[in-house]
């Protein structure tokens, strides 16, 4: 058996089966819609002179429908239903109360999971393994978890009687259009705030379609509200004095700008930004796990991950054969139809985007770096990006330090401890880190060290409603998920007061 | 009573600033002058500029985190040490609270104020990881711990006329939290902040971990709160109309912006602490 | 002198006269979700099609019961060459899998079918018995007409850390395998942990083993994804390291087409798809067969047949 085995029936085989021909989720689960109007109140409405714009599949460029512009008048309207929600019914029901609702709610997520997944994929290009097993499954465990805090507020914060803020704003990005909005509204809505939520402008139709499960539930008109828009409705949202609270998630950029609007108006904030995530491997880690870690870390949806772990710090001993282990692995990759099962990388959520990502790389590659790249040939049509392994860096490369939000690995390597921890830490974000090694003090000491609000040992990428989610330094602040998130949306003041 | 002859003559002290343990003139040169209600001149007070402001941070970043890489238990032990100084200084406090005008039973309040306040903190140090952090029951095998870290540098405005409890009452759960502190105080409140620094200078509080710049906030705090190396900024103190200024120099960097009025709450100490969360795998 | 040594590294294997061989860590929860992830790849239409014959001609059809008989075991052996009585272009599966005592009633059988006839031994299940009687079982087994053998490694020995003894064992057994493959069956629900999987699936290859096994079948805990990821992964590792290419066979609990499709998403994703082929890859089951054959009739005929069509043992 050790010989290379004679071409046979049993190779021809072989080569067919692994082939994996598409394996295609059915669409027509899903009826979109040609036009989407906004939710204000209850009510689906077009927006003020009827503007609007269109949402396109990433993974073909095809039009998909039409959603409505929402103008600073439609965004008042919308904040006044919010607060007449929470004047009239939301703010004093009964915690009991709001907390079936919002089991209600997920519970319909649920039952309505593989459409969900399918539109998310469609609309915003995500392999359909991810939508499905991740996205869909992990926005109704957020809606579980944060229902049952609905009637248990008074133990959100030790010695401290709480009560909601009011009329909150949220504005969420497009990489986890559903999970955001879901991570967003569950919390507020638990702790009896209205929301006035806004969608990406690339990706509005899940956000859309759970305004209908909203709806379906028995939630009061104008508990949440859905204003669809692109940078001008954000702002007008953003900087709306009708607000008590703002919550974004987002680029660094725009966060900045929305701290800017609020200063000084008492309005509460929170914000969860950019990152770039270092993943620090250390000469004992276990490394095929460490591969899986990586190539999760960085490849999952493509790299539009605020969190992702965008810079992998690997230790002198072990660099090579880890750098040609991921190259090997990274061949296996199958970028592609988003709706195929198999996809591991689908598509890049807009042609901006994708322009965005082939200038990181090509600088990187004028700048003498080293790139990898899988040799499958990419779709012909939509947008789309090999995983790419950016190595030969010297650390002061643009690609080292920033942000790129796509499917691009960029390596370094360290010598000892204290190294690993201070290139980790050069930089002006601190969202993610990991750390793969098999000697538990120096995950203990690292993981103290490691500027960073969520640290991965020996792991990566793993999300749950109960663990507290955020940055620190310019990568936001503000947790969302666990007790910690659930006290952004309160208002407490000490028990003996 | 006698200078050796004839009756002695009282040494005034020299009220500086507090920087990095020591106590520096402003590099600038300038003081101001702090009076009596009737006028009658106490003391030229070094006025911090933005040089000392920026020393002071350098100070603060440098000693931040050997100061985080203590115990809690003993950096509540330090802090309950600045309560027992601070208990022996409290007639000088009063003393100097008092000259400025404060009534003599409100500056004696004060200080004991601040005293029971620095002993409220000491106790909270080795509490915080319970009171903020959590086990996070993931479902998952998974240990998930969230616990909370210091946010890093601090830049504290103090109220001009809060006394010793106003700038202690920032400085303290800041410090408590792992924290280096920069704080900024003027006014009535400036010579009392002077003298706070010998107090924590006794306390084996590290050289850096607590700064106090006395001078003008208004020229001060735009210089902190655009600094990018400073982590938080707290404004209970900053003048009203300074706020939104103040703020909008914060979004710069991100910093964290903090009004907790020094209320000594889990609140407060949350409002200094950043909250990290470790995933590892409960698997063999 | 074989010891178990620790660079900066890890684990590493020193099997002496200046040879070595990395163990490495295994990160248990990283490896099963990674192993999770492989078998639930979605195989369709022509892939399937490709895959299910390609698992029938990977399948060691086996029998190890105490109630095996010749009848029975002749009975396997026309079901190997002949899978679906119905449908002559179901190729024949690799090899049957008996007891010693009845490899000549099987070599009988296959002979001259190019279908291997294997046999357990050494003291198999357990191995729990005195090496010189494995060793003779062995010979007479392949006396008997087997070509493959299947043994057990020394799972006591292994977890006492006398890695010596084992590996001189499997070393002996494969010497006296003669021209017969030597197959060795780690019974990874024994061992514990996904470590001590690797552990021995090194020692089992470095000591000429030409194919490294699950399970004997007679546990609870048989094979699973991820240790045959954790198997695979030692296989390549250690075909890097020293150019020689082990084959892998899994066995126990493996019983529907879609565990079979797993597993074959798993070698070809993890060891290429070279591997992929009755010379390098096995699955040892019974029940397994006739699931496929129910799969491949449903295809051909656009409807699900009945189950009691097939022909058993």
């Amino acid at each position: 058996m050790t010989t290379t085995p004679k071409r046979d029936a049993a190779t021809d085989l072989a080569q067919q089966f692994a082939e994996y021909v598409p394996s295609l989720e059915a669409r027509d689960i899903v009826a979109i819609r040609p036009s989407y109007g906004l939710v204000i109140d209850g009510e689906e409405r077009p927006a003020e002179g009827g503007a609007t714009f269109p949402t396109i599949e990433p993974a073909t460029g095809a039009h998909l429908a039409d959603v409505a512009e929402a103008s600073p008048a439609d965004v008042d309207a919308a904040v006044a239903a919010a607060r007449r929600a929470y004047e009239g019914t939301w703010r004093d029901m009964p915690g009991r109360r709001r907390a079936k609702l919002i089991f209600r709610l997920a519970r319909l997520l649920q039952d309505r999971t593989r459409e969900l997944a399918v539109l998310e994929s469609i609309d915003g290009g995500k392999p359909i393994r991810e939508s499905r097993d991740i996205d869909v499954p992990l926005s109704a465990a957020h809606l579980f978890y944060h229902a049952g805090w609905a009637d248990k507020l008074e133990y959100a914060v030790p010695g401290m009687t709480a009560r909601p803020l009011g009329v909150v704003g949220q504005i969420i990005p497009w990489n986890f259009p559903l999970l955001m909005a879901a991570w967003k509204i569950a919390p507020a809505l638990a702790c009896g705030n209205t929301v006035v939520l806004k969608p990406a402008e690339t990706t509005p139709l899940t956000a859309l379609l759970l305004a209908e499960l909203i709806d379906e539930a028995g939630f009061p008109p104008g508990v949440v509200n859905v204003v669809t828009g692109a940078g001008a409705t954000g702002a007008a949202l953003a900087g709306h004095p009708g607000l008590d609270k703002v919550a974004f998630t987002g680029s660094t950029g725009v966060g900045r700008s929305i701290r800017r609007q609020l200063a000084g108006t008492g309005r509460r904030l929170t914000l969860e930004l950019g990152g770039k995530g270092a993943h620090v491997v250390f000469d004992d880690a276990a490394l095929d796990q460490a591969v899986e870690g990586i190539v999760d870390g960085i490849f999952f949806n493509q790299g539009h991950v605020c969190c992702a772990g965008s810079r992998l710090l690997a230790q002198e001993g072990i660099a090579d054969e880890l750098l040609e282990r991921l190259r090997r692995r990274i061949e296996l990759l199958r970028v592609g139809e988003p709706l195929d099962k198999n996809t591991d990388v689908g598509a890049i959520n807009s042609a901006a985007q994708l322009e965005r990502i082939r200038v990181f790389v090509d600088e990187a590659a004028a700048d003498g770096c080293r790139i990898d790249q899988p040799s499958r040939p990419l779709p012909e049509r939509g947008f789309f990006f090999p995983p790419t392994i950016v190595s030969g860096l010297g650390g002061a490369e643009r690609i080292a330090r920033e942000e790129v939000f796509g499917p691009v690995l960029a390596v370094q390597t360290f010598r000892t401890e204290a190294e690993a921890v201070a290139k980790a830490n050069a930089t002006r974000y601190g969202l993610s880190a990991g750390v793969w090694t098999e000697k538990g003090s120096r995950i203990l000491w690292i993981s103290q060290r490691l500027q960073a609000g969520v640290v991965w040992a020996n792991t990566f990428n793993k999300f749950d409603p109960a663990s507290p989610f955020g940055g620190v330094r310019e990568s936001g602040h503000g947790r969302e998920g666990g007790r910690q998130g659930l006290q952004e949306y309160l208002h407490t003041t000490p028990v003996a007061a | 009573m006698s200078d050796r002859g004839g009756d002695r003559l009282a040494v005034r002290k020299t009220y500086k600033l507090f920087i990095g343990g020591a106590f520096p003139r402003s590099e600038s040169g300038r003081t101001f002058p702090v009076r009596a209600p009737d006028g009658a001149l106490l003391a030229h007070v070094a006025a911090a500029s933005r040089k000392d402001a920026r020393d002071a941070v350098r100070a603060a970043r440098g000693a931040q985190g050997a100061w985080a890489g203590r115990t809690a238990y003993n950096r509540g032990q330090i802090l309950y040490r600045i309560a027992e100084v601070l208990e022996g200084r409290a007639a000088q406090l009063a003393d100097e609270l008092a000259a400025v005008g404060v009534d003599a039973g409100a500056a004696r309040a004060d200080v004991e104020a601040a005293v029971d306040a620095a002993v409220w903190w000491a106790g909270f140090a080795d509490k915080l990881d319970q009171l903020v952090g959590a086990v996070n029951p993931v479902a998952g095998p998974f240990l998930n711990l969230s616990t909370p870290i210091p946010v890093g540098v601090c830049a504290l405005a103090c109220p001009d006329g809060g006394g010793v409890a106003g700038v202690l009452g920032l400085v303290l759960p800041a410090i408590m939290a792992g924290n280096s502190a920069v704080a900024v105080a003027g006014g009535p409140a400036a010579l009392v902040t002077s003298t706070l620094g010998e107090v924590v200078a006794t306390s084996d509080v590290p050289g850096g971990v607590v700064n106090l710049l006395t001078g003008d906030g208004g020229a001060l705090l735009p210089w902190l709160a655009d600094h990018e190396d400073v982590d938080l900024i707290e404004l209970s103190g900053a003048p009203d109309g300074m706020h939104a200024d103040l703020e909008e120099r914060a979004a710069g960097n991100l910093k964290r912006v903090a009004r907790t009025g020094g209320a000594e709450t889990v609140g407060t100490a949350a409002a200094f602490c950043e909250i990290r969360t470790v995933w590892h795998p409960a698997r063999i | 002198m074989i010891t178990l040594d620790r660079d900066g590294r890890g684990p590493v294997l020193d099997l002496g006269a200046g040879r070595s061989l990395r163990v490495a860590a295994v990160d248990g929860y990283a490896l099963e979700q990674r192993a999770a992830r492989l078998v639930a790849r979605s195989i369709k239409r022509e892939s399937k099609a490709a895959g299910l014959e390609l698992a029938v001609r990977c399948i060691d059809l086996t029998t190890l019961e105490g109630m095996d008989t010749p009848g029975k075991v002749r009975a396997l052996c026309a079901r190997a060459l002949r899978p679906d009585p119905d449908d002559p272009t179901v190729p024949p599966v690799a090899a049957v899998c008996v007891y010693p005592a009845l490899v000549a009633v099987a070599a009988e059988a296959v002979a001259g079918t190019g279908v291997h006839v294997a046999s357990v031994a050494g003291a198999f299940p357990s191995g729990q018995s005195h090496l010189d009687d494995r060793l003779d079982e062995i010979r007479q087994a392949v006396a008997d007409g087997a070509d493959e053998i299947d043994i057990v490694l020394n799972r006591g020995a292994l977890l006492a850390g006398r890695l010596q003894d084992v590996f001189d064992e499997v070393a002996a057994s494969k010497e006296a395998c003669g021209p017969a493959h030597l197959k060795t069956i780690l019974e990874t629900g024994e061992l514990g942990s996904y470590e001590m999987t690797r552990l021995a699936s090194m020692i089992a290859m470095a000591a000429g083993s030409d194919v490294i096994k699950t399970s004997t079948g007679k546990l609870p805990v048989s094979a699973t994804p991820a240790t045959a990821l954790c198997m695979a992964e030692a296989i390549r590792d250690h075909a890097d390291a020293t150019g020689r290419e082990v084959g892998l066979k899994l066995a126990g609990g493996i019983r529907t087409s879609k565990q079979a499709l797993g597993y074959l998403a798993l070698v070809s994703e993890t060891l290429g798809t070279a591997w992929l082929h009755p010379d390098r890859f096995r699955i040892g089951a019974s029940s397994l067969l006739n699931d496929i054959l129910l799969q491949l009739r449903f295809r051909r005929t656009g409807r699900y047949a009945r189950t009691t069509d097939l022909p058993v043992d």
